[in-house]
């Protein structure tokens, strides 16, 4: 059976990995291709890079930054992040990368998500998910540009109709949650995995060891994603995997 | 000099990539006279089997594969490269292969309760002892596919459980198959490539 996935995310500003904290406030980290191979040696499963830079242009140091990385570090790698065309997708595939998720572009033309797994395979296709609880709707929103606007769409809904559409993956972060360090949303994990038959990655509000044991034991998730706790060292992903071992849960 | 089959597929560069990482020396070709003179070759492939079938026999290259073969070359096939090794694909309609080892391509059952594609990593489990799949036993290797290989347990080395045995390194005398990626899974996967490595210095053939 398949190993549950630890994932790191590395938030990229032209060529520079950076966390964004709920969004919006960013703190350097470091050279990417020096923190992809320090997560290689961790354990990582695989690594998600997120383009955070604001203009077109300078996103182009995207793909030199995937095809250094590619070169030293051998495990999947999934790009995310100003993505609005098959040809975006063909680039970063290109340089190096396994997967490319895309977020905003697939709302405003759904019809990429189809056109990019025509031509690339399912698998290299990840429909990334912003969702935010509405309280009144009782429903999760889809929000889209970084989180900054809201959109109509009933994030479960949204997931399956991506799925249809040919997305082979979701990555889904909790708005909610993220930059919280108080748990994965596993409400939002549950309604996700009992609506569609892809892989579904967690991602927001990881904050301490027992977060990952608790999102993989209370929803059929595939992987969980972090940023701050692995970059900053308060966990190392041997240890998380140590402790989703002990656990039961089965890790590489 | 190994030679990576270079025509139109995807993980070309990263295969590329992992050899010159362990150093070993490596030529991306397409060209006949550069396949039959390699020491050994590597066919990568990702994508659906009858396109890259297609691709390969627009450039004449199925002949010269198997000619290669034949020479006692070792091959190494890698995820969608190992099972066009075989002779028949279900993958949309019936496609025939290179026929090097025996056996077909067929769908990976959904209806066990796994998730198809089989994407991510999964633990390999010997079947036989053979040099090229000891350092893979009891290891995670990463996979990414929708279709798998059934074929006789002579050409077996290691399975993955996935509600189905799928076949994850096979191997008939110098023809090999990984469905894994070896170029993704860090230093098993390298350990892997580098195996092959010493197979092709130690091969003992002799060209026409």
């Amino acid at each position: 059976m398949l190993a549950k996935r630890i994932i790191p995310c590395l938030d990229v500003d032209h060529g520079r990995v950076k966390k964004g904290v709920n969004f919006v406030n960013l703190q350097y980290v470091g050279d990417p291709v020096e923190i992809a191979a320090a997560y290689q040696q961790q354990g990582a499963d695989e690594l998600v890079f997120l383009d955070i830079t604001a203009t077109n242009e300078k996103r182009k140091a995207m793909a030199e930054t995937i095809r250094k990385v590619a070169s030293q570090v051998f495990m999947p790698l999934t790009v995310g992040g100003g993505i609005h065309s098959v040809d975006d997708m063909q680039n970063l595939l290109k340089a190096g990368a396994d997967k490319t998720a895309i977020n905003s572009a697939a709302v405003s033309n759904p019809e990429v998500i189809t056109a990019g797994a025509e031509k690339f395979g399912v698998q290299c296709v990840v429909l990334a998910i912003d969702a935010k609880w509405n309280s009144a709707r009782r429903q999760y929103d889809v929000y889209v540009n970084g989180g900054r606007q809201q959109t109509n769409l009933n994030a479960i809904e949204w997931a399956k109709k991506g799925v249809a559409l040919g997305a082979g993956e979701l990555l889904v972060t909790s708005m909610d949650k993220d930059g919280t360090k108080s748990g994965y949303d596993i409400q939002l994990y549950k309604q996700l995995t009992a609506a569609v038959n892809v892989p579904v990655i967690a991602s927001g509000g990881c904050g301490q060891l027992g977060d990952f044991v608790e999102v993989f034991d209370q929803a059929d998730v595939d992987g969980a994603l972090a940023a701050s706790v692995f970059h900053f060292g308060e966990l190392t992903i041997s240890e998380v995997k140590a402790d989703l071992r002990k656990d039961g849960v089965i890790v590489r | 000099m190994i030679t990576i089959i270079d025509y139109d597929t995807g993980n070309t560069r990263n295969v590329k990539n992992a050899l010159d990482f362990l150093g070993v020396p490596n030529q991306l070709s397409a060209d006949p006279n550069e396949i039959l003179m390699a020491d050994g070759l590597i066919l990568p492939g990702v994508g659906a089997f009858k396109k890259a079938m297609d691709s390969l026999n627009e450039r004449g290259l199925a002949p010269v594969i198997q000619q290669a073969a034949d020479a006692g070359i070792p091959i190494l096939g890698i995820c969608l490269g190992m099972q066009i090794l075989f002779d028949t694909s279900y993958e949309f309609g019936e496609s025939t292969g290179l026929g090097l080892i025996a056996g077909e391509v067929v769908p990976i059952p959904e209806d066990l309760g796994v998730k198809v594609p089989h994407m991510g990593w999964d633990q390999n489990r010997s079947r036989k002892v053979d040099p090229l799949g000891d350092g893979f036993d009891e290891q995670f290797s990463y996979f990414v596919h929708s279709y798998y290989v059934k074929t006789t347990s002579e050409s077996i080395v290691s399975t993955v459980d996935y509600g189905v045995q799928i076949p994850s390194i096979v191997r008939k005398d110098n023809v090999i198959g990984f469905q894994f990626h070896p170029e993704k899974s860090g230093a098993v996967g390298l350990n892997g490539l580098s195996k092959f490595k010493e197979m092709v210095e130690n091969a003992d053939y002799s060209r026409n």
